[in-house]
């Protein structure tokens, strides 16, 4: 399988087959008489020649290409119309808490927290469920069960955004806010983490719904490492008489930590930038308080709120400066992931889910 | 003398094994097992939740006014979404006509061209990148370049938002099904004389079809969903619209508008709404999935 993979075998096929044609091509012109033989005058008339090939061969680059022309194409975009505030604000503008419309102040700190409190959060509930259920599908599942369980979880990342932002402004606010809100108040208000008035919205909600978004992500892409650790690190493990659980804990999450790393690394990325149903949740007030009850924003649900009303052009511009701050951050934290996850799975076959 | 020898080597390495440590190791063990069945039961219970929820209180509001009528105005009853179940569909169809082919065109210059050189690492790993940038990005990406250069809000640039979203995803799996067609098949074509350009269209992507198509319905029902790129670029509309240079419904944003609305009537059409979009979605996904199920490629490789 490893030869077949390798440009190799295809290569020397080819050339043998250009070298053959040559000579014949040679001895073609000898007997007619003619320019070219007929054959090549016949595979010219179908198309076959080489300027098809290679027109062919420049369609398909220069689709490969625009990839990069996007993605630098958005960078590109994004400073020249954040330019404004780039130039008024400098790297003040992230650590800065006011924002402020009507006097033309704005400073993203409010933000920024949201976001890294309600995706820190997310991740911390999210992870040790997404281990579960990778553990779960790879080692402890009966087979029958696996194909159906995982089609299910997987069945959680393809509801929409806004679908569950709708079940959270009907269902879980007012969960939150009749019962478990009470709940952690009187158990857990020493901390200072439940205190302050707690209408149903605000970042502990955002949390929950963004860990029940990325966790699909999460758990698939653990699941795809685990089953890339070859099977000989667990029957090893096991010969030494371990438990299944000592057997999972040494032979395979040891074995995967980088890549589960990366997996979590991709899921925090995606909590980074989801827009949709944190801001139908979130309570959309620029403040910044310790309390998890307390109303919060998020990068990405100031710039779903007040773009298409920003008046001004100051206004506009440290909107699309917000943009271009969720940009760079997702991009740095995705390759990081990435790298870790292609670390370990490089080796595995491809799998399409 | 041997095996006295043996003994006390045995005694060294391996302590008695004492029936609390088992106990403790097998505790354990099932401690685990019984966390991790948890952990999977927590994580399906949101789903049945939101299906649940959907059906309870989006069946009732489904009626054929739904699927014919555009929406009512504020204190009237009634109404429905057709506008934008059609809007939705247009640029849906606007998206995957730009989108799907130049995916399929990179994936084929990754798996075909470029595969093990320097530009095909790199055009792989920037999709990769590229599947994780922020909806919302897209968005106001699409917003300065579409948007501000027409001057209104158009279902061209909802479109052109909803490609630019579909290309990594069906570049990634393009490339990922090419490379499970044998190489026999191709050195067979080749041999045969014909060009490379062909072989790549009649034998590598027609053996890949399946996959391909798979791949492409599984990008086509995430976009669907997406409401972030649109909201600056299609914008919605309460009316009939099938201009591509008009504000154009869709249905996603429709949900969105009605959900964060202070009226219960439009809270029923919001739960109606998002039951229809996730038959849709979900109608597609099961199919691919069973569809992939099937084995079309396994022999593949």
């Amino acid at each position: 399988m490893t030869t077949e993979r390798e440009p190799g075998p295809l290569m020397t096929v080819q050339e043998p087959t250009e070298a053959q044609r040559k000579p014949a091509i040679e001895s073609g012109a000898d007997a007619f008489g003619g320019d070219r033989s007929p054959i090549r005058t016949y595979l010219n008339q179908r198309g076959s020649g080489r300027l098809a090939d290679n027109s062919f061969a420049a369609v398909v680059l220069a689709s490969a290409c625009s990839i990069f022309v996007i993605v630098l194409f958005i960078l590109f975009i994004l400073i020249v119309r954040s330019h404004l505030s780039l130039v008024q604000f400098g790297w003040h503008f992230f650590t800065h808490r006011a924002w402020d419309p009507v006097s033309g102040n704005f400073g993203a700190l409010p933000f920024i927290y949201g976001t890294l409190a309600t995706s820190l959060l997310a991740l911390l509930i999210a992870v040790p469920l997404a281990l579960g259920v990778a553990i779960f599908l790879t080692e402890l599942c009966p087979r029958a069960l696996r194909a159906p369980v995982s089609f299910l979880t997987e069945l959680l990342a393809a509801i929409p955004s806004v679908v569950y932002g709708l079940w959270g402004i009907f269902v879980l606010v007012p969960l939150m806010r009749d019962v478990v809100g009470p709940f952690l108040t009187k158990t857990l208000g020493w901390t200072g983490l439940f205190a302050g008035p707690n209408f149903g919205v605000g970042l502990l909600t955002a949390s929950i719904i963004l860990s029940i978004m990325i966790l699909p992500i999460i758990s698939s892409l653990t699941r795809d490492i685990m089953l890339a650790v070859p099977n000989s690190q667990r029957e090893a493990v096991l010969a030494l008489g371990a438990t299944r659980w000592e057997m999972v804990r040494i032979g395979v999450l040891r074995n995967a930590r980088i890549g589960i790393v990366g997996a979590v690394m991709l899921g925090l990325g995606r909590a980074l930038g989801e827009t949709m149903a944190v801001t139908m949740v979130i309570g959309n007030s620029p403040a910044i308080s310790k309390s998890l009850f307390a109303p919060g924003y998020t990068l990405a649900s100031v710039i779903a709120n007040e773009f298409s009303e920003a008046t001004g052009s100051l206004y506009l511009s440290a909107l699309i400066e917000i943009g271009l701050a969720l940009f760079l951050v997702t991009i740095v934290v995705n390759t990081i992931a990435r790298l870790m996850v292609w670390a370990v799975t490089r080796g595995s076959p491809a799998r399409v889910g | 003398m041997n095996t006295q020898s043996l003994n006390s080597q045995q005694g060294n390495f391996q302590p008695k094994p004492t029936r609390l440590n088992i106990a403790r190791r097998t505790a354990a063990n099932y401690f685990i097992s019984g966390l991790s069945i948890l952990a999977t039961l927590v994580v399906l219970a949101p789903l049945a939740a939101v299906l649940f929820y959907l059906i309870y209180k989006g069946a009732s509001s489904l009626n054929l006014a739904f699927f014919t009528q555009v929406p009512a105005p504020v204190g009237e009853t009634g109404g429905g979404m057709a506008n934008s179940i059609i809007g939705s569909g247009v640029i849906l169809l606007v998206a995957s006509l730009m989108g799907i082919p130049i995916g399929i065109a990179a994936g084929v210059y990754l798996a075909e061209y470029g595969r093990g050189t320097m530009l095909g690492n790199a055009v792989r790993f920037t999709a990769d990148v590229l599947n994780g940038v922020p909806s919302i990005v897209m968005g106001i990406a699409v917003y300065s370049l579409v948007v501000v250069e027409q001057k209104h809000f158009s279902a061209l640039a909802g479109g052109i938002a909803l490609a630019i979203m579909m290309v990594p995803t069906v570049t990634r799996t393009t490339e990922e099904m090419l490379a499970t067609v044998p190489h026999a098949v191709r050195e067979a074509a080749l041999g045969l004389g014909v060009p490379k350009w062909r072989t790549v269209l009649s034998v590598s992507l027609r053996t890949a079809s399946p996959g391909i198509i798979t791949g492409c319905m599984l990008a086509f029902a995430r976009v669907a969903g997406e409401t972030a790129p649109l909201l600056f670029t299609a914008f919605g509309n309460q009316f009939w619209s099938f201009r591509l240079n008009e504000p154009i419904a869709a249905l996603p944003l429709q949900i969105y508008v009605y959900a964060i609305s202070p009226y219960d009537e439009w809270h029923r059409l919001a739960w109606a709404g998002s039951l229809v979009l996730i038959i849709l979605i979900m109608v597609s996904v099961t199919l691919v999935r069973i569809y992939a199920n099937r084995g079309v490629l396994k022999g593949g490789s």
